[in-house]
């Protein structure tokens, strides 16, 4: 069953060109460069007020692409990089404008530095910065917002998404691939030459518009002719007749797209890339840019050379590798600020889909999904991500490949079910064939590629809104009143009237919420219109509207709510300890987590051990996250946007549980203060312990349609997954997730660093389950001495 | 005698094909020195201590009617009192009597993943074969229900008993510890004799299962006995001639600190197989025809 056997042109590793580049591209430290930061601000000084805002966008896109310096490194097939150089990051400071001791902290700091020399600083504190003070998108949000959306905000009730990027999770389905730009173009003069200024009022909107959408076609395209013309040079320089043929292939390549359609492998996949750089260029929207199946949309190339004998397996995989090493290249903007606490990553969340279902419904895994899989096992970066999308028609074959690579412990791939999502997404009223068209994009959540502007604006934390409401409205943390004023939890006569104080808090932060992102969605129409990335999204051109004013077929704003886990057991531990036992009374409780159980160990410990946690396939706790759940989408549900679309609820949490746990005391299920909250829909930390099979019933019971995605994190030591069998064993538990519904499930194949954690924070560790000999067991309810024993056993089969 | 489960597992991988829960009953005729559960061995119900989640609270003490410090382990009326009250289940009431209904309530859970996967249900111990009628009970019950079955035992039971549950199961993982009928009863309190016969019976009776050896060096790891074990088995008219050889680890310590009993207390020498040793082990079976696999 090795699939890397099955194909007899495999030969099983990186060749020579992929080695080198692939270390050149892990090894080079990530860079600031501002040399984006001093063309548009050139360009802004010069051009601000004299043109409709999206023609200035537009042709600031334009001036960047004629501009910025190009490069093409030595061995590379695939060209083009958003930097200067490979892992040159440019800032964007039309949205947030680094001050100098940003900089300085970006260069300094220890765990992922940015490094930017003096000189570069002096330059940005002379050129750019003073220009865009007061200008920024920033700075047009934190003006206007009211005081209580401030102090929500600073407290960590909720993070914003918009307020340091742009907007959006986007992916492409396979229409860059079918069209050239000169094609749109023309598509676009069309339009322009249709539109009626008697009887439509938004014409002249919409020329502004088109206009600066073939603006942007020309940027990309000059842009491109600028790689051919450098490989053009580079090639008559050459002296090795091989580096020569290939820097004159890629002139061909780059002089043929993205002007026109790509007619091979290597002209599709450079295609992609341009179309990735432009996105990235003209604006840092979240989760870069995915170009979705990408499986599915290369297939007709590959098979058609396949069949007329112009490319091997090994090259095809060759030009695939080039790709996935400039992914790698580009790690994400920096950030500034709180954000930087929630997110702290050189990851871009590009995720790749792979597998899953075609536009009608079938199969979409084919050859080139195997080889992806290889890959991504072979060259291992931090990027890009990749996901394997598994529906009842996905063929186990497919589903065991994928196995395998999770086995190596790098946390990808992560595993979809198509079967659910694309429920969700015509529940939210997309077509079927635009449903099935669709995947993931950036970390779990949803979209139909190519069709859609789903915007994230930011997470919602809900163990801090308890613990709002179990203070009356007071922030603990600050001494501040910052919520609703719901009473004294301690006249409360029952856990209703708790879950009902909290359900109103609730829906009061998420009010407060969505008004304000209404505003920043209008900020990004009118400031910072997307017209390159609007080429590239149905129906943009035909409406003449931008991606960000409602030009998308689909559009749709979510909040990203956290820690389901945590807020259910605290839930279940007041309900049954406080109300129905009466173990502890209210009091007894506030005072606790006032001490941060300090004294009361005892107590937390009873907590801990004698209470119903979500994860364990318990009809008490899991009744109580399904409310939960619901509660919240039917708080956040439906609202319409400024885009002509509607509000829904998201579940994923990135790594923002452990800044959201930051900024919380102690809560009610025994968990420390400042300890991170619940991820996604996972359980709470070491509350799950009756094994993976009972996680997947206990989500199973929340109906996943309703959100735009959820997130589960299981953990499973290496050991567990050595024997194919094993991986059969563990398939077979994705499968079933699935059949329950679940929407997304990945997983930890933990190393040894944790196992040591686990030793010393067991409590974090309940659901550790560990392979001792002839069976299983949990890693703590073993001896020191048997963990002693494991770890060292583990480190030997990594050996 | 009384029927009592002192675990159950869900998500087996280790115990038969697919994913299983495996249900493990109390009470076992034999003493096997590295018996990695121990608290399988006695059939009554015992309170175990696991000293390092401890807090020291003496919620336990306070809970106890006759003012035992429960932590000492010593005999008592077994109430579990202080079991209920421990905050951090330091203690633990190892054995517990199930309801049919409630049993197979836990068992049904797994329904959707064990049918996924090719899985069922494993029951072993202690040894499952020491309860004849309630052992019989479950897998019937099991049977209607239409569960994958799997025990597994060491077949010291009488020859009645081994024929209804080759007649209730699917699938048997016996355990084969020692050739030498003095050695068996020296390292596990029990002669080899009505072992073998029952494998010899089991075979007979077409029954499916796997043999599993626990290596141990110093014990049975030994040419002599691998090599007088592979042609015990080949002898046999058996479908399924496959062998687990298991190595050996000192699981069982820790384990007997949570009783306040010791483990190995004459220092019998024991240790684990080398590599090459598995490897060589594996060979010789092979060479007689039986498939070894090492491992689980």
């Amino acid at each position: 069953m090795n699939f890397a056997l099955k194909y007899p042109g495999n030969d099983g590793g990186m060749n020579d060109r992929i080695k080198r580049l692939r270390n050149e591209s892990i090894e080079t430290p990530t860079t600031l460069t501002i040399e984006r930061a001093l063309i548009e601000t050139a360009f802004y000084k010069e051009n601000y007020g004299k043109m409709p805002l999206p023609v200035l966008r537009a042709s600031n896109f334009l001036e960047i692409c004629k501009k910025k310096t190009i490069y093409i490194g030595k061995d590379e097939l695939i060209v083009g990089e958003r930097g200067p150089l490979p892992k040159a990051v440019p800032t964007f400071p039309e949205l947030t404008c680094h001050s100098v001791e940003d900089l300085h902290v970006l260069n300094t700091r220890s765990l992922q530095p940015y490094l930017i020399s003096q000189e570069d600083i002096d330059t940005y504190e002379r050129e750019v910065i003073p220009y865009w003070e007061g200008k920024t998108q920033r700075e047009r949000i934190f003006n206007h917002v009211p005081k209580e959306w401030e102090e929500a905000y600073h407290a960590g009730v909720f993070t914003e998404f918009m307020e340091q990027r742009a907007a959006g999770h986007t992916s492409m389905d396979g229409k860059l691939y079918r069209e050239g730009l000169l094609d749109v173009k023309e598509r676009i003069a069309k339009k322009i030459a249709s539109l009626d200024y008697i009887n439509d009022p938004e014409a002249t909107d919409k020329n502004d518009e088109l206009t600066a959408m073939s603006i942007s076609c020309d940027a990309a395209i000059v842009f491109a002719e600028r790689h051919a013309e450098l490989a053009e040079k580079m090639a008559a320089e050459e002296t090795d007749p091989q580096r020569k043929a290939e820097l004159e292939k890629i002139a061909e390549v780059c002089h043929w797209v993205p002007a026109h359609a790509p007619r091979d492998m290597w002209e599709a996949i450079q295609m992609y890339w341009f179309v990735h750089l432009g996105t990235v260029t003209e604006l840092n929207g979240w989760d870069s840019m995915n170009p979705g199946h990408i499986d599915q949309h290369l297939w007709p190339f590959y098979q058609k050379q396949l069949a007329e004998g112009t490319i091997t397996r090994d090259q095809a995989k060759e030009l695939l590798s080039c790709l996935w090493i400039k992914f790698n290249n580009q790690p994400a903007p920096p950030k500034v600020g709180i954000t930087a606490k929630e997110s702290g990553t050189y990851n871009d969340f590009t995720n790749i889909n792979i597998g899953g279902v075609t536009r009608d419904g079938e199969d979409g895994s084919n050859e080139l999904s195997y080889v992806i899989l290889e890959i991504q096992e072979e060259l291992h970066e931090l990027q890009p991500g990749l996901s394997i999308h598994i529906s009842e028609k996905t063929p186990d074959e497919f589903l065991l490949a994928g196995c395998r690579v999770i086995r190596q412990g790098f946390g990808y791939p992560s595993v979809f079910n198509p079967d659910t999502y694309t429920k969700e997404l015509m529940r939210q009223g997309k077509s079927r064939e635009d449903a099935n068209e669709g995947g993931c994009s950036g970390c779990i959540e949803v979209g139909a590629f190519g069709k859609e502007a789903y915007l994230l604006t930011g997470y919602l934390n809900t163990p801090k809104i308890l613990e709002i409401t179990l203070n009356n409205g007071i922030d603990p943390e600050t001494g501040k009143l910052i919520g609703l004023q719901t009473g004294d939890p301690r006249e409360f006569k029952s856990f209703e009237e708790v879950y009902e104080a909290w359900h109103k808090q609730m829906v009061h932060f998420v009010n407060l919420k969505l008004a304000v992102n209404n505003y920043i969605e209008r900020m990004f129409s009118l400031y910072a219109p997307a017209t390159f990335l609007s080429l590239y999204i149905d129906d943009c051109i035909e409406k003449g509207r931008d991606y960000y004013s409602g030009g998308a077929r689909y559009n749709t704003t979510y909040i990203q709510c956290t820690g389901l886990g945590t807020i259910t057991d605290c839930f279940t531990t007041i309900k049954k300890h406080i109300f129905e036992e009466k173990k502890f009374t209210m009091d007894q409780m506030l005072e606790a987590l006032k001490k941060n159980f300090e004294g009361e160990e005892k107590m937390r410990q009873y907590i801990r051990n004698h209470t119903p946690f979500f994860g364990n396939d318990d009809e008490y706790a899991d009744t109580i996250a399904v409310r939960v759940y619901e509660d919240l989408i039917k708080a956040i549900e439906g609202r319409p946007n400024t885009r002509g679309g509607k509000t829904y609820l998201n579940m994923l949490s990135t790594t923002c549980h452990n800044y959201f746990g930051s900024v919380c005391g102690a809560t009610p299920n025994g968990r420390l203060a400042h300890f991170a909250i619940s991820d996604g829909t996972s359980p709470s930390h070491g509350s799950d312990c009756q094994g993976p099979t009972s996680v997947i019933k206990s989500l199973g019971k929340l109906d996943q349609t309703q959100s735009g995605g959820t997130l589960l994190n299981v953990r499973f030591v290496p050991a567990l997954l050595k024997r194919d069998e094993d991986l059969k064993k563990f398939s077979s538990l994705i499968r079933e997730y699935f059949k329950l519904g679940g929407h997304h499930i990945q997983f930890n194949i933990v190393d040894t660093a944790t196992l040591e954690d686990a030793q010393l924070h067991p409590d974090n560790y309940r659901d550790l389950l560990v392979r001792v000999a002839g069976y299983s067991d949990y890693f703590n309810d073993m001896t020191a001495q048997l963990q002693n024993e494991i770890i060292a056993r583990t480190e030997n089969e990594e050996l | 005698m009384s029927n009592l489960i002192f675990d159950i597992k869900r998500y087996a991988i280790n115990d038969g094909p697919g994913i299983r829960t495996t249900i493990f009953m109390k009470g076992c005729p034999l003493r096997c020195v590295w018996c990695h559960n121990p608290e399988s061995q006695r059939p009554q119900r015992q309170r175990l201590f696991k000293e390092q989640k401890c807090i020291g609270c003496l919620s336990c003490v306070e809970a106890c009617p006759n003012g035992l410090d429960p932590r000492e382990l010593k005999d008592c009326i077994n109430c579990g009192k202080c079991v209920e009250e421990c905050p951090a289940i330091a203690l633990e009431m190892c054995g517990k009597e199930w309801g049919m209904d409630e049993l197979m309530a836990v068992i049904e859970k797994e329904r959707g993943v064990m049918t996924g996967s090719g899985g069922g249900v494993t029951i072993c111990g202690g040894e499952p074969l020491m309860h004849p009628d309630y052992l019989l009970e479950i897998l019937k019950e099991l049977g209607n229900r239409g569960f994958h079955r799997c025990v597994d035992t060491t077949l010291f039971a009488p020859q009645d008993v081994i024929r209804k549950v080759v007649a209730n199961s699917e699938l048997l993982l016996v355990d084969l510890k020692h050739m030498d009928a003095d050695k068996h009863k020296f390292y596990t309190g029990v002669s080899n004799e009505i072992i073998l016969e029952n494998i010899r019976l089991a075979a007979e009776l077409g029954a499916e299962f796997y043999i599993r050896i626990p290596l141990i060096v110093g014990v049975n790891a030994d040419e002599e006995n691998i090599e007088k074990s592979a042609s015990f088995l080949e002898s046999l008219p058996w479908k399924t001639k496959q062998v687990n050889l298991l190595p050996y680890h000192d699981i069982g310590k820790g384990k007997h600190a949570r009783m306040h009993t010791t483990y190995n207390p004459d220092n019998i020498d024991m240790r684990e197989p080398s590599k090459e040793q598995l490897e060589r082990s594996a060979a010789i079976f092979e060479a007689h025809g039986i498939h070894a696999i090492i491992g689980g």
